[in-house]
Formats: structure tokens, C-alpha cells, sequence
């Protein structure tokens, strides 16, 4: 007697078992054989290039699409058992979670802030993933990735959907979570992930797998679910561990798919090469850019840190990083161009781009604060080469503004990158202390861009990237004609609740509040 | 030389995972994070079904690590027997 999830294990002991014979199990590779390859046919009706045809004009050559092959070999009925299971297991928590006071039991309510942005920024490109997978595994053409894509699909708005229910028990209580739809689409910090989406979603299916299987997942999700989640459980937020594990235990399948995906591109023929190189080139960038908001969660939003944000780089960007292009060497493929440009930008850019946010936090779904003297000097010890020096003198000088009842805030509206869609606030590589900025003129027009990462993916893709949705010109436009009530509004923030410090929000007076009735009867 | 790794939730069913993996992997490095277990070995890591069933006393699938799995690294292999993860070099 076995239980369910072993009847392979206890069938490989059985190999006498004949397939088609009644009770007779096949062996994975079998039945991954029969489950998705002898799901497809040769269409007679209508021919292959009608059928895919969008699978040559990026000018990827195949020709083998049974060489792709899934190395988990997960069936479809397997993926419901275990998909299944996860859901379970998942539901069962946030249960407890929203039974038990959950949200009392984070170890500050700073933390909030975290899951603020995760919400507004993060759960909307999952669903964004969804709605592409489902659109890559139609326009695919082999059976094996049709199957791997529809996985995905469903995995991915299962990541949305569970995020949003897990993080719906802080919005019954905290504010700033309640708008996260129409924040994903207008507000300045959301456009980020937003974008780099979108140009995943209106790219071809070859370069979305690099974008999304690839760049996002390989290359980048460890740094965000990784030693992010591994940080909510240390601040006892259990509803979000459990759905980041959730989620991770999906993506560790994405990742194989994307690296199945690049190597059978460039196994299929010599001629991908460069097409290939250029994606890696312009996917790493656009996905390191994205990052800058989790080095913010990662250095400045967690009560309780795991490690900083240069401690998660070294071993999920460059240890993992170097073994994959070491490994992606044998067919001519190069560690990404901006490789260099990120390694200087690590030990800067959670501070710039924290800073950035602190005076502009009239216009942020989420609290901000100077970091306390115990945060400052962790800091300290996480950048040694750069927080004293550069950081800690700006973080002491507003304070000093704050204690005398003059805070600085930046009323100007921040220049944007036309690529990343970020605020221009990072500096040069190799000098801190001098803004990097990039102009080009195109067809009459003047674009700003916050890099040369940025500028390169603009000019290898003009027309694709003036075309860019900006929310700052938009700020503008007719319908809010340059007036920040109005945007507000439009953004779903309710200005002196969601937005501003964190000391003396009402968050932080809900939560003190609160938790001190946890242990007291008066 | 490169290093593979896997890491899969702190919990029950885990445990004679993460058991299993040290004592098939002697030059493996389990490194435990909050909530998490990180196992880091050069050149490849290999999970072997019959091991976790022996320390766990039912039969085990492979494909249920899905569950319990958060990341991993490397060029990835499973049959029924067994999960290899390397890096060609």
C-alpha cells in the first residue's frame, strides 16, 4: 500500500509493468512522453506557419522543437496534485494567520512598507506573467513548451491571486494597501516593473521567454523571494513566507524553463547567438533596474534584516550569476554587458534610490523614515566603503532638518529615464558623487535616460521606447492639467494617510495601539 | 569551479531530505537561513530517492520536493531515482 504521491516511486521498482496494461504505470520519462509530446499532431488543415506565426520573425532558427524538453518532466496531472497540495497548505495558513491577530505579530510596523510596495509594484507583474505565458504558450510551436508555458500560466495567477489574498489581512487593517490596481498602472514608482512587463508582453515569444523565464526568473527572482521571504519569516510575518515559499517553489520550475529555453536556442543553430547575447544584454539591465526597489525593502524596510542587499548580490547575483554565464560560455555567450556598470551600482543604489523616496514621500502608497542610529550604523557595517562616507552625512542632515520642523521635501517632479521609467537619481559608475544622466535626440525629440544600460536598450529599439507611457508628463496632461490633488485621486492615495512619514502615521499609532492590547485587558 | 545549489523549505518533510542530501554529498555545505535550508556544493549535487525513503520509512517521489522546493541552480536532471543538478565546466 502506497500512499498517492509515491505511485512512481514504487513503480520504478516494478519495471515489468506494461504500459497500456490495466493498472500499469509508466516510468517519468514515459509518461512525459505520452502526456505531452502524443498530445500534439501535424496540423493538415491549415499549415505550421499559419498556425505559429509568430515563432521566425525574430529571427530565432529552429529546427527541432522536440529537442526542448522539460528536465522536471511534469505531466499535468502531476501538476495538479502538487498545485493542489500548495494550495492547501497555503490557505490553511493564512487561515491561521487572519485567526490568530497575524498582523499584529510583525515585528514593527515599518515592515508594512515592504509589503506596501511588494503589493503595488510586484503582484501586478505576476498577473502580468500570467496573461504572457498563456500568450507564449499558444504562439509557441513545439508540444513540450506548450505544456511548460501553460504551467506557467497557471502558476503565475496563482502567485497573483495568493498574494493579493495574504496581503488582503493587513488591508483590513493598515492603510495604503487598498489602491495597488490603479497604483500599478499610474503611480511613478510602479511604472517600473510595469514597463519592463510590458515590453516583455509586446516583445515576441522568444525574446519573452528571455525577458521573463530567463532574465527575471534565472537571473533575478532569488534575489527578490529569496532572502526577502527568508526576511518576512524573521519579522514574523507568516502570511507573506508562505506565499513568497509558495510562489518560490514555482519558480524554481520557471528557472529551469528559461535556461532549457536559452540552451535550446542556441543549440538549435550558431545563427541565435547574437540575437540571443543582444536579449541578455538588454534583459539583465532592465531587470537590475527593477531590483533597485527591492534593495530599498531589502536595506531600509525591514525591522529585522537576514542580510543586506549586498550580502543577497553576492551569493544570488555574482556567485549564481558567474556559474550560469561560466556554464553559457560553451556556446559563445558572455556575461551580460551592464554586468560591470551593476557590480559598481550595488553598494549605492538602495541608499540613492531611498533617499529618493524619502523626499518624495507626499507621493508614495507607503511610509518612509530616517533610518535610526542602530539602522545607520548596520549600515555602516553592510557598506563600508560608501555609507559613511556618502549616505549617512545626507540621512544626518535631514534628520537635523526634521528635529527643527523644517523637512525637506522635493516638490519637483523627478526626471525620468525613458527606458527603466526610474527617477534619474543614480549616480555615475566610479563616481558617486556625480549624477549620471543621458540625453539622446531622436526624430527631433530630446530622451533623458538614468544609464548607459538604459540609453542602449533605447537605441537598439527607438520606436518601440518613445512610444513609453511616462507618469510624470502624464501629471501634465489634460485631465490632471499639473494639479497633485488631482493625482492623487487618480492614484488611489489619500493624501496624510497612505503617503508621509512613518512617525505619527496612523499605521504607526494603529499598530502601537494595538499591540499593546495584545497583552493588556484595559 | 562552479557551485549548484538547492534550497528547500525548514520543515518535517524536509528534514530527511536535507538528511539524505548530506550524507549522498559529502562536499555539500548546508547552510540553515530563517525558514529556509540552503545546500551548496562544487560541480553538482545529486538527490537520491532511495536514501530520503530509507530515512523516511515510505516510499518517497521525487516530484514531491516540488512542493517543499524554493530555488535551485544549475543544469537540472530527474528521473524517478534520482535529481542532479551541475554546471558543465
Amino acid at each position: 500500500m502506497t500512499t498517492t504521491a509515491a505511485n512512481s516511486g514504487t513503480t520504478a521498482k516494478t519495471p515489468t509493468a506494461k504500459s497500456g496494461a490495466p493498472g500499469a504505470k509508466l516510468n517519468m520519462k514515459d509518461r512525459y512522453r505520452v502526456m505531452t509530446r502524443d498530445l500534439g499532431w501535424e496540423p493538415t488543415y491549415q499549415s505550421r506557419e499559419a498556425i505559429y506565426p509568430y515563432v521566425e520573425y525574430e529571427g530565432i532558427k529552429v529546427h527541432d522543437w522536440d529537442a526542448w524538453e522539460d528536465p522536471f518532466r511534469l505531466t499535468m496531472d502531476a501538476y495538479w496534485k502538487f498545485q493542489a497540495e500548495k494550495e492547501r497548505k497555503f490557505y490553511a495558513i493564512v487561515d491561521a494567520h487572519a485567526q490568530n491577530n497575524g498582523h499584529l505579530h510583525i515585528t514593527d510596523g515599518r515592515y508594512l512598507s515592504a509589503l506596501k510596495i511588494f503589493l503595488q509594484a510586484i503582484s501586478p507583474g505576476e498577473y502580468a506573467a500570467h496573461r504572457g505565458f498563456a500568450r507564449a504558450g499558444r504562439e509557441f510551436a513545439g508540444v513540450g513548451t506548450q505544456v511548460a508555458c501553460q504551467m506557467q500560466a497557471i502558476d503565475e495567477i496563482r502567485h497573483a491571486q495568493t498574494q493579493v489574498h495574504a496581503l488582503s489581512n493587513y488591508n483590513k487593517f493598515y492603510d495604503g494597501f487598498h489602491a495597488f490596481a490603479d497604483a500599478r498602472d499610474r503611480m511613478w514608482y510602479t511604472s517600473v516593473p510595469r514597463s519592463f512587463f510590458d515590453d516583455a508582453m509586446s516583445a515576441g515569444p522568444f525574446e519573452f521567454m528571455i525577458a521573463i523565464g530567463f532574465s527575471f526568473e534565472y537571473v533575478l527572482t532569488n534575489l527578490l523571494f529569496v532572502p526577502f521571504m527568508s526576511g518576512a519569516a524573521y519579522n514574523g510575518d507568516l502570511a507573506t513566507v508562505t506565499f513568497g515559499f509558495s510562489a518560490q517553489s514555482d519558480e524554481a520550475r520557471h528557472m529551469t524553463l528559461g535556461l532549457e529555453c536559452i540552451k535550446f536556442m542556441l543549440e538549435q543553430d550558431p545563427d541565435n547567438l547574437p540575437i540571443v547575447q543582444a536579449w541578455i544584454d538588454k534583459w539583465f539591465w532592465r531587470g537590475f533596474r527593477v531590483l533597485g526597489l527591492v534593495s530599498t525593502m531589502m536595506d531600509y524596510m525591514l525591522p529585522k534584516r537576514v542580510m543586506s542587499w549586498r550580502e543577497a548580490w553576492n551569493i544570488y547575483g555574482i556567485e549564481n550569476g558567474t556559474a550560469l554565464f561560466r556554464d553559457l560560455a560553451r556556446y559563445g555567450i558572455k556575461p551580460p554587458k551592464g554586468w560591470d556598470d551593476a557590480e559598481q551600482a550595488i553598494d549605492h543604489m538602495s541608499h540613492q534610490f531611498m533617499l529618493a523616496f524619502h523626499q518624495w514621500n507626499f507621493g508614495t502608497s507607503f511610509h518612509t523614515w530616517v533610518p535610526s542610529d542602530e539602522d545607520m550604523d548596520w549600515l555602516s557595517e553592510k557598506y563600508p566603503t560608501t555609507f559613511d562616507r556618502y549616505y549617512r552625512p545626507r540621512w544626518e542632515h535631514i534628520k537635523k532638518l526634521e528635529a527643527a520642523g523644517t523637512p525637506f521635501k522635493n516638490v519637483g517632479l523627478a526626471q525620468l529615464c525613458q527606458t527603466c521609467q526610474l527617477p534619474c537619481v543614480f549616480t555615475e559608475p566610479g563616481d558617486p558623487t556625480t549624477l549620471c544622466h543621458r540625453e539622446v535626440e531622436y526624430k527631433g525629440e530630446h530622451y533623458h535616460f538614468c544609464s548607459d544600460g538604459c540609453q542602449d536598450v533605447f537605441d537598439n529599439e527607438p520606436e518601440k521606447f518613445i512610444q513609453s507611457w511616462l507618469p510624470m508628463p502624464h501629471l501634465f496632461q489634460e485631465d490632471l492639467a499639473g494639479s497633485v490633488p488631482d493625482w492623487m485621486q487618480w492614484v488611489g492615495l489619500i493624501n496624510d494617510t497612505d503617503n508621509g512619514e512613518y512617525v505619527g502615521s496612523g499605521d504607526e499609532q494603529n499598530f502601537t495601539a494595538w499591540r499593546r492590547q495584545t497583552t493588556s485587558n484595559s | 569551479m562552479s557551485k549548484v545549489f538547492i534550497a528547500l523549505q525548514a520543515n518535517e518533510e524536509t528534514r530527511p531530505v536535507i538528511e539524505a542530501i548530506e550524507a549522498d554529498n559529502p562536499h555539500a555545505v548546508v547552510n540553515r537561513e530563517p525558514a529556509m535550508v540552503k545546500i551548496d556544493a562544487e560541480h553538482m549535487l545529486t538527490i537520491n530517492r532511495e536514501s530520503i525513503e530509507e530515512l523516511m520509512g515510505r516510499p518517497y517521489d521525487l516530484q514531491e520536493l516540488q512542493i517543499n522546493l524554493i530555488t535551485l541552480s544549475g543544469n537540472m536532471d530527474e528521473d524517478e531515482d534520482s535529481l542532479t543538478l551541475t554546471w558543465n565546466e
